[in-house]
């Protein structure tokens, strides 16, 4: 019994370390498409980012600069976003995927003229790497029956950003439903032509949800390459910028569901990582290929049968346009 | 289509004109290699064929051709193009170049070529293959001696019978040491994203560390790289593959299954220099000095002379034929 729970507590645990880029790349999209601008690139940007992160901690091996690094490379590529589909109104999807396929030959490029390690960084040390903080008392109270395991083994113990991802949660919550820029956010999502009577910027406004999109991306790739992992490895993001994406229509594109729905992919994967090659009483050992298919047959069910229809922005994926 | 057809006619015309000038100049080779992506400094499998082939170029003083591939459409080009140029014996590196290989070879029957690590059965070309089996076996000794739990991991990139057989002679090399070694094994995916996936390679690393496992095998590429990271940052041991890796992570690491792609690809140009060449298929064991484990100043702390000499002993014997490991590739499964 107390094997099964503390190995319920390792996958929670694990479920948060997995779930944490996906968070933060749902509160990413979440910001842009409630302005009305698809986008698909959140898996470019965090693997642009990734590198970036891992280039600058290998390089001056600061992880605070690798951070900022890794952001200002994220934003640079939004607002390349945002360039080709708000300012000169191109499609949101091409941009996006146009973006991914630049990012992930580019990073490979990049890395093996600057380090010809096959496109891998060197792997950094843990001064430049955000590690594990142990929170005050986790020790004095692990030893206290159930809250002390909780808190000693799934609260604490994990780096700075996966704090910040769940931190972001409730900041993207009030941002966009407690303050004027939220509103205006969503209307311009809604009806950008009455944001636009108003007398407000659409074009503005939806720069300025891409910016927080890049931003967000940034601490994404940043915790990829060099807070969970202490290396850029090409193609790292192995799709969870796709996975974040479906998270938040899961999530109806609201930020407390869309971090639910990241927390349950996030607890699929570490609950098939954990069940790989375990007996299973009557079944014997579970096959890899039914254990990884696991999550996408949960998606197809859940979206079927329990989710409900998904209403997206109104306005979103159309560029705006002043007169006709 | 139409190009097709006529870029196949243009290479036919091609080989018919250079074919016999190069068996002319046979004496003096024109040797090329086509890297596999990742480059020829990716301090793995395609660094090896580079130091061989660069100490061909020392010993003889022959220069060679070479391309790096950088996407998937790239390797039947470049072999083209080299076979086009009259290079012979051209060297493709890793079985994703076969199919490629295998369909050039067919266009330049007099070409020689080398296929490293699969098999591509035709008259003009070597293939070089290894007994990872036996490698594997020996680092699962050493895996197996140095744990304190009894309980040894291994984290495998694709789901492909390949990685199979790492697995499989891993796991008969920890049993050999003792019946009661526990051998947990993972898969990182059944997509080839499975080999650049540290952070995958990471949990799982995890997920095994926390049930007893204090040594993992990794033989999974990129992965990899997270696998060997985790070991590090919880205090456990890690095993290399292909190339000696134990410079990553000294302390951690300890020891690299090695997979001598170097003398392979040396051989292979040498053998052509030498007139000595020789088609078909080749298997690089133990005794053929093509597999073994890396012993160096990064990991000579780790290995106790105690287990050095069982493994050597082992070593021996699998030589001599007294061990015999099993190939899970011989029977599609791992039943020893």
């Amino acid at each position: 019994m107390a094997d099964l729970l503390l190995n319920l507590l390792l996958s929670f645990d694990a479920t948060l370390r997995v779930a944490t880029p996906l968070v933060f790349c749902a509160m990413a999209g979440l910001f842009s498409e409630r302005s009305g601008v698809i986008d698909i690139s959140l898996e470019g940007k965090m693997l642009a980012a990734a590198f970036a992160a891992a280039s600058m901690a290998a390089v001056s091996g600061s992880a605070w600069l690798a951070l900022g690094t890794g952001i200002l490379v994220s934003i640079c590529l939004a607002l390349l976003h945002g360039f080709a589909c708000i300012t000169h109104r191109g499609d949101q999807v091409v941009s996006g995927v146009a973006i991914n396929i630049l990012v992930s030959g580019l990073t490979v490029v990049l890395g093996i003229a600057w380090f010809a390690r096959g496109g891998q960084t060197p792997s950094v040390g843990p001064e430049a790497r955000f590690t594990p903080i142990t929170l005050p008392g986790a020790e004095a109270l692990a030893d206290v029956p159930v809250i002390g395991a909780l808190y000693s083994e799934l609260i604490s113990g994990h780096n700075l950003l996966v704090y910040v991802a769940f931190a972001m949660v409730p900041l993207t919550w009030w941002v966009v439903y407690r303050t004027r820029f939220g509103l205006r956010l969503r209307a311009v999502g809604e009806n950008p032509n009455a944001v636009d009577t108003a007398g407000i910027s659409v074009a503005r406004l939806r720069y300025t949800a891409v910016l927080c999109d890049g931003v967000l991306c940034g601490f994404a790739g940043t915790y990829l390459s060099i807070a969970q992992n202490a290396a850029f490895v090409r193609e790292m993001t192995a799709g969870q910028g796709y996975i974040a994406l479906a998270a938040l229509i899961f999530g109806k594109w609201r930020p407390v569901p869309a971090m639910l729905a990241c927390l349950m992919f996030g607890f699929l994967d570490a609950v098939a990582i954990r069940l790989q090659g375990v007996e299973v009483p009557v079944i014997g050992p579970i096959p890899v290929q039914l254990i990884q298919a696991l999550p996408y047959v949960l998606t197809v069910v859940l979206l079927a049968g329990f989710i409900g229809r998904a209403v997206a922005p109104k306005a979103i994926g159309t560029p705006y346009v002043k007169e006709r | 289509m139409l190009r097709k057809v006529t870029a196949a006619a243009a290479a036919l015309v091609v080989s018919t004109t250079l074919a016999p000038l190069s068996t002319v100049v046979a004496a003096e080779v024109n040797p090329a290699v086509v890297f596999d992506m990742g480059g020829k400094f990716d301090k793995s499998f395609n660094e090896g064929v580079f130091n061989g082939v660069e100490r061909f170029k020392k010993e003889t003083g022959v220069e060679y051709r070479e391309f790096e591939v950088t996407n998937e459409t790239q390797r039947e080009q470049a072999l083209r193009r080299m076979a086009q140029r009259g290079a012979n014996p051209v060297i493709g590196v890793g079985f994703a170049q076969a199919p490629a290989l295998e369909k050039v070879a067919k266009e330049f029957p007099k070409t020689r070529f080398a296929i490293i690590d699969a098999v591509v059965d035709l008259p003009n070309v070597r293939s070089i293959v290894f007994k990872e089996h036996e490698g594997s076996f020996l680092v699962g000794m050493i895996a197996a001696l140095k744990s304190e739990t009894g309980k040894v991991g291994f984290v495998g990139g694709m789901d492909i019978p390949l990685i199979r057989k790492f697995a499989c002679g891993y796991e008969q090399g920890a049993k050999y040491v003792s019946k009661d070694t526990e051998v947990v094994q993972n898969m990182t995916g059944t997509t080839p994203a499975a080999w650049n996936d540290p952070t995958r390679g990471s949990e799982l690393a995890k997920s095994q560390f926390d049930r007893g496992v204090d040594v993992i095998y990794a033989a999974a590429g990129g992965t990899g790289v997270g696998v060997y990271q985790t070991a590090e940052d919880s205090g456990k041991l890690a095993i290399g593959v292909d190339s000696n890796q134990n410079y990553l992570h000294p302390g951690t690491m300890l020891t690299s299954m090695l997979k001598r792609v170097d003398v392979a690809a040396y051989k292979a140009f040498k053998d052509a220099h030498d007139d000595n060449w020789t088609s078909g298929i080749q298997v690089l064991g133990l005794a053929q000095d093509g597999v073994g484990w890396a012993l160096d100043e990064y990991n000579k702390d780790l290995i106790t002379n105690e287990m050095r000499a069982k493994v050597d002993q082992a070593a021996a014997d699998i030589v001599a034929g007294v061990i015999d490991v099993h190939d899970y590739m011989a029977s599609d499964s791992c039943s020893y």
